[in-house]
């Protein structure tokens, strides 16, 4: 149930994308993100599936794993889905009761599908494939330049990486509760909405419990080892480039211009 | 009378992914009203996705299993009404706490099953003391308890469910040698008292030996030995291979025996032991002041 949640799981395999540098992923990530709004027509989108189904299957990530994580944002594509189709003015299509959808409107909702899910399965991707370190050390090499503006850059993707590798053990702990109570003869579907959130205090309470426990232990360890943020930290594994690399950059560029060009195609 | 019966139960987690592991292979099992069974393994070793099956929070990839006769599977069976008879303990008391007071804590349990305040409160009443939770202790809140004392604000909380089998992941896990012996021998006296089935997870053998009548033996997501203490440490070097220990009594008392003394080999806790040896040098004097005689 609650361990369906695939958001920042990494899925160990051995293909290209996993080797890749963590750079790459996430200029390749930005660029596929920018693209999926470029597009605004059907040959538009033709390239942007063929890019993100050609890296899917490069990844070795199962398809059916990568779906899962689209239940979370189901109530946003279906909300989205239907502002779009009544409330977009234009050209009459099917009228129901005071409804009208419109054509443009029956467009733009495909499209907002489209986008919403390639959105969520694109940069799933990144996680899928990249372990949090690796992600950590790409964000903050990528993102070096700001620390002249005073960000403070290791920072910020430490508490990234930390939150990102709290996600699973969160839900694991979540699933344990969850089980614990339902031995208890707890119920957390029945009901009406105020005593659903009821249901959820022996959960919620619990879990909070463990979390402060948790991020207590984890200063406490870091403190131990004489953590002080990054002034003059080494990596054991410094990040470097590889002939791969490179050929990934060109793909990304090539991909990229290929999207911008069909935008001009009517 | 037969309690539960386990029939080719297979479980396979994450099924299809990288993840996959089959964490329960052919389970096979027999539980009789009244047993006090000792499941024994590893860690990794599939006990605690079995206890999982046994009260429905696990749903067997292939496989029956039937409860009191029924099938616990069947369109229609009450799964949370079995959660109530075969009351399952986890190894965290910190997963399930969260009321302010402990008694209110435990009233939790009796009141998801549709008692009334009072007939919940009765509950609690009985199963704080079953468990010896000292009264004091009762109106603080279950997280300012000592280890020991929240495992037992724990068990309460499933006991005051009045379940027909008893299961406890691990009850010792993370408590000193006193704790551990408390909590086992009140354990003890609630299967003497009660006459419920009581099922203890446990990856110490000596912690459970002593206490049970029947030992499982888990390996890899199979049974591997079933029956007696005595039984299953006979088979003490099988145990070896899996990485688990039988009593330091049981090597002991093999070495004494392949010495040449006539001791009882199977001798499990230390009393029965002791009296083994005694009688075997106690024969062996009789034996030398007899041939002096001579």
């Amino acid at each position: 149930m609650i361990r369906d949640i695939t958001i920042g799981q990494y899925y160990p395999a051995d293909s290209v994308i996993h080797r890749l540098d963590p750079r790459v992923k996430l200029m390749a990530v930005a660029c596929y993100l920018v693209s999926l709004f470029l597009f605004r027509n059907v040959a538009g989108l033709v390239a942007v599936t063929l890019g993100l189904a050609g890296i899917i299957r490069i990844s070795k990530v199962p398809f059916r794993y990568m779906v899962k994580g689209l239940k979370a944002i189901l109530v946003i594509l279906v909300l989205s889905t239907l502002f779009q189709l009544f409330l977009t003015p234009g050209e009459t299509l099917v009228q129901i009761w005071k409804l009208k959808v419109s054509y443009e409107g029956a467009r733009n909702a495909g499209f907002m599908i489209i986008r919403l899910t390639y959105l969520i399965l694109g940069s799933s991707l990144l996680t899928l494939t990249t372990t949090p370190n690796q992600l950590t050390d790409g964000m903050e090499k990528a993102l070096r330049p700001l620390g002249k503006l005073h960000v403070p850059v290791h920072e910020v993707t430490m508490m990234m990486s930390i939150a990102l590798r709290f996600i699973p053990i969160l839900i694991e702990e979540t699933d344990k509760i969850m089980k614990a109570q339902l031995a208890r003869g707890a119920d957390f579907e029945s009901g009406n909405l105020v005593k659903k959130a009821k249901s959820m205090l022996p959960l919620l309470i619990p879990l909070f419990v463990s979390a402060f426990r948790r991020a207590n232990d984890l200063a406490m360890a870091m403190e131990a080892r004489c953590y002080r943020g990054g002034v003059g930290r080494t990596k054991m594994k410094p990040l470097s480039y590889h002939r791969r690399d490179g050929v990934a950059y060109l793909v990304i560029g090539a991909y990229f211009l290929g999207v911008l060009l069909l935008r001009k195609v009517s | 009378m037969m309690l539960m019966i386990l029939d080719h139960v297979n479980y396979i987690y994450s099924e299809k992914t990288a993840y996959e592991i089959q964490a329960l292979k052919d389970i096979n099992l027999k539980i009789e009203d009244g047993e006090f069974i000792g499941l024994i393994g590893h860690t990794g070793s599939g006990k605690s996705t079995l206890i999982q099956h046994l009260n429905g929070l696990l749903r067997a990839t292939s496989g029956s299993i039937y409860f009191q006769g029924q099938d616990i599977y069947d369109e229609g069976y009450n799964r949370k009404e079995l959660r109530g008879k075969v009351g399952l303990v986890f190894q965290y008391p910190e997963h399930q706490l969260f009321e302010t007071t402990v008694f209110a804590d435990v009233c939790f349990g009796p009141k998801n099953q549709g008692l009334s305040e009072k007939d919940a409160q009765m509950r609690a009443y009985t199963a704080l003391h079953e468990v010896g939770l000292p009264e004091e202790y009762w109106y603080h809140s279950p997280f300012e308890l000592s280890g020991g004392q929240k495992r037992r604000a724990a068990i309460a909380g499933v006991l005051a469910m009045k379940p027909e089998v008893l299961v406890l992941d691990e009850p010792t896990a993370g408590l000193d040698p006193k704790g551990r012996d408390e909590i086992l021998d009140q354990v003890a006296a609630l299967h003497q008292s009660t006459g419920m089935a009581v099922i203890l997870v446990s990856h110490s053998m000596e912690d459970v030996a002593k206490y049970v009548g029947r030992l499982l033996v888990m390996s890899q997501g199979s049974i591997l030995l079933d029956g007696t203490p005595r039984e299953v440490f006979r088979h003490y070097q099988e145990l070896e291979a899996i990485g688990l220990a039988a009593p330091q009594v049981t090597y002991l008392m093999h070495e004494l025996a392949q010495k040449g003394l006539a001791v009882d080999p199977d001798a499990t806790t230390l009393g029965e032991a002791k009296d083994s040896i005694l009688q075997a040098f106690g024969k062996r004097q009789r034996r030398n002041r007899q041939e002096n005689y001579d």
